[in-house]
């Protein structure tokens, strides 16, 4: 009898805490956070998610909130699922005073989510993943893959391959082997990086590694036959720590390795030991523990007690200050829709998106959040979600990223717009999308 | 008491031979269908049409599928997923390129695209069987998802492979709201339910389960083997093809190959193992227990959570509540196996027996 009325006294105590914490999300400003603990992804997710959830600590800790108006969040595992993704964006979404933005971390996700969040008109932030032609606003309204994407990224890549070369011209007759994580996320950028091999006659060899990629043997043995000058490693998870070891066997330098944003943190190259030693990847965020937002951070949030990351020494890797730039551009695209629609009010997603739109972290308002050089200037528009395309390029010295390229390597913005415009527009056709007239918006 | 069937006499063949012999059961599930097409819609919100009964059904109509092929046919299959992927994007192939295709029909066609690959990967059953044939569909996993890959075409040359699904419109009616859609999924599923019911009941259903029962045995009172088990698996994936089309049409709307791993396929075998092999309900039970029971848990330790953050002013970190809630899906799911190894369903049915029996057991 005991134990039915423990669980009885158990479930009356989970309903009320349940009231009770909708009840304190009145006046708040409510971001859910689909974020995702375990499983494959945890790594990844733990410390972008840790980093996300600090900073908002950080401002209502330090400035009370973004002019007063608290942030108030709650996490929602995903597993990296797709269908708990959906579930857990449908649970948040109308929560306290309703979803403010969405940020899945998960391209598959991102996917699942399109649909509904031009339904729902709640604005979704994709940084560094996602739908690459989401970056036309014309067409994706809702969805903003912030300051770049993965062909941005691909004509960065090449861009700062020509320079360590010494010019586009000298890449011509080279060979540059482009190996990838066998998914939607590694086919991606094959496309710009075939335009390239046109315009500029180098020779670009694709090859896929199944996932989840720890068995590269045959495809190290061909890039061996191929003698390429570099290689591009567009991998994931384990594959990342795989192909660096491969490579050491095989005798390929490190040194002309280039890997994506995704295979550039401490939790890929510390497992490779000193195979990692010399790796070079993109990065839209620099990293380190002395940045002075990541100190301030460390002051007032860990300094109370309160910081998200159990292991303190994340703190300021390259996903935790990842999850610090997802802080930034939320809270920057509240304050942003508060100057136009109201100082110290409750912003709905409509207007977050207004503010995401004029969004304009310039290097000054940069220097002013304690992140200047942290993370590219950003300025989206309600054309051009993508606002930035700026990387740099950091390598393993052993212990630490090392930033190699002190200014921020533009891609062809050019030729990616292009691109983005033509396979937007395709999908505006098959859906029937009017586009949006940017000229007539404010 | 009130279960129980005395004073029911069957007087005809037909009322001999019908789903649900006892009155109270036909009472019970006529009950059921009206709540969940009448009730439901009525009292619904958009978070729990789009974000659990959809999948739920969905899911159950694939473990239903593969129920089919498993528990009655017998034949071990880990390639599910892939024959909902094969689902999901034929029938956005045949809306995108026949003019004027009306949705409906694509579902079907996308099914019987299914059932083909199916078929194609059913034949080395003919020769293997139990973990050896489960290899043989493991391969079918791999190759359709690298062929979607691989083949621009089937995703219309998206760069990233990815697929939108068109709108759904039946003469002339837009699905395009969370109640309409949870409707067309419940009549699509509720109908193909009834279809699978009956077939198992029906020479077909009881030449699988022959060959299930000793495939020899079988051959030799004269059912033949190839046609018995290509049809189950032809069966088998036409519903998983069209729980795949629902999936993309239905439900998420913006599917990916990788969507369909081998850990859906896994997931749903787990449907069957834990809801029941060879049970039609089974179906439908597993998949809720699969579905559901994580959203439950994790909305529960979340409130749990808050209680605890409320009165003791301490919270657990989210990766610890993250990890618990797996902790205690998998306690569970052992804790059911070796309570009922027959799955949900055998459950059902000696609570049934036991209610004929109740107030007066012997």
């Amino acid at each position: 009898m005991s134990h039915r009325n423990k669980l009885v006294a158990w479930l009356a105590g989970a309903a009320l805490g349940l009231t009770s914490l909708s009840a304190a999300a009145q006046g708040e400003q409510f971001v859910p956070l689909l974020s995702y603990r375990v499983g494959a992804y945890a790594a990844g997710g733990s410390g972008i998610f840790g980093g996300y959830i600090d900073y908002m600590n950080y401002i209502n800790m330090k400035e009370g909130g973004v002019n007063g108006v608290k942030l108030a969040w709650e996490e929602c595992e995903t597993e990296y699922n797709n269908s708990r993704g959906v579930e857990c964006y449908e649970r948040l979404k109308k929560k306290g005073t309703g979803a403010t933005m969405v940020q899945p971390l998960s391209t598959g996700i991102t996917y699942s989510l399109i649909d509904r969040v031009a339904a729902d008109k709640i604005p979704m932030v994709t940084i560094g993943y996602g739908r690459t032609d989401a970056a036309d606003g014309r067409v994706f309204p809702w969805v903003f893959p912030a300051i770049t994407t993965y062909w941005s990224q691909a004509s960065a890549m090449i861009k700062y391959i020509a320079k360590r070369e010494g010019g586009e011209d000298k890449l011509k007759g080279k060979k540059i082997v482009h190996l990838y994580h066998d998914s939607a996320y590694g086919k991606e950028p094959i496309g710009v990086f075939q335009e390239y091999a046109k315009r500029l006659g180098f020779e670009i060899t694709s090859i896929a590694v199944p996932h989840p990629g720890n068995e590269q043997q045959s495809q190290w043995l061909q890039i061996r036959q191929i003698r390429p000058d570099y290689v591009i490693l567009w991998g994931w998870g384990v594959m990342n720590t795989v192909a660096l070891k491969t490579a050491q066997r095989n005798g390929f330098p490190r040194e002309k390795m280039i890997g994506v944003w995704w295979a550039g943190s401490e939790e890929d190259v510390i497992p490779a030991g000193d195979a990692s030693k010399g790796y070079t990847t993109a990065v839209f965020n620099v990293a380190g523990a002395n940045l002075p937002l990541v100190q301030d951070v460390k002051k007032v949030v860990y300094g109370k007690g309160k910081g998200n990351m159990e292991d303190v020494s994340r703190v300021g890797s390259v996903y935790h200050v990842r999850g610090l730039v997802h802080g930034i551009i939320t809270v920057e695209a509240i304050r942003k829709a508060q100057e136009k629609y109201g100082k110290g009010k409750v912003m709905t997603a409509e207007q977050v998106r207004w503010g995401l739109e004029n969004l304009n972290l310039d290097e000054a308002r940069l220097k002013a959040l304690n992140a200047s050089g942290m993370m590219p200037p950003l300025k989206m528009s309600c054309a051009d979600h993508e606002g930035s395309g700026l990387v740099k390029f950091q390598t393993w010295d052993g212990n630490q990223w090392k930033i190699v390229t002190p200014d921020w390597v533009a891609p062809d913005k050019q030729m990616i717009r292009a691109m983005i415009e033509e396979s937007a527009g395709k999908y505006a056709k098959e859906k029937n999308i009017t586009l949006r007239d940017c000229g007539k918006e404010s | 008491m009130l279960y129980r069937e005395a004073g029911q006499f069957k007087t005809s063949y037909a009322t001999d031979q019908q789903i649900f012999p006892i009155r109270q059961d036909r009472i019970g599930v006529t009950a059921l269908a009206l709540f969940a097409f009448v009730v439901v819609p009525l009292i619904g919100n958009q978070y729990w049409f789009s974000a659990i009964l959809i999948p739920f059904l969905i899911f159950a109509l694939a473990a239903l599928g593969l129920n089919i092929l498993t528990g009655y046919a017998g034949q071990l299959s880990l390639g599910t997923a892939a024959f909902m992927a094969v689902g999901a994007f034929a029938a956005y192939n045949f809306v995108l390129r026949v003019p004027g295709m009306p949705v409906l029909v694509a579902f079907v066609l996308a099914g019987g695209c299914a059932a083909l690959v199916g078929v194609v990967f059913g034949l080395p059953s003919l020769r293997i069987k139990g973990f050896y044939l489960a290899v043989a569909t493991l391969a079918a996993q791999f190759f359709v998802v690298w062929a979607l890959v691989k083949f621009p075409w089937f995703s219309n040359y998206s760069s990233s492979g990815v697929i939108t699904a068109q709108k759904v419109t039946i003469l002339g009616f837009d699905f395009d709201t969370p109640v309409s859609k949870y409707l067309l999924t419940l009549s699509i599923v509720a109908l193909m339910a009834l279809a699978a019911k009956n077939m198992v009941r029906s020479a077909i259903g009881r030449a699988w389960m022959a060959v299930r029962d000793m495939d020899v045995a079988a051959e030799v009172i004269g059912f033949r083997l190839m046609r018995t088990k290509l049809t189950a698996f032809a069966v088998s994936s036409f519903y998983c093809g069209v729980a795949g089309a629902l999936y993309a049409y239905a439900y998420l709307g913006t599917v990916e190959p990788e969507a369909f791993t081998l850990d859906m396929s896994f997931r749903i075998l787990f449907m069957v193992i834990i809801g029941g092999i060879g049970s039609i309900l089974g179906s439908f039970l597993g998949a809720a227990f699969i579905v559901l029971l994580p959203i439950f848990l994790n909305i529960f330790v979340h409130a749990a959570n808050g209680v605890l953050q409320s009165l003791f002013s301490l919270s657990l970190p989210a990766s610890i509540t993250s990890n618990l809630e797996l902790m205690v899906f998998g306690g569970l799911i052992i804790f059911f196996l070796i309570v009922e190894p027959h799955g949900l369903a055998r459950l059902w049915q000696i609570g049934k027996e036991k209610l004929r029996l109740w107030p007066f057991p012997h």
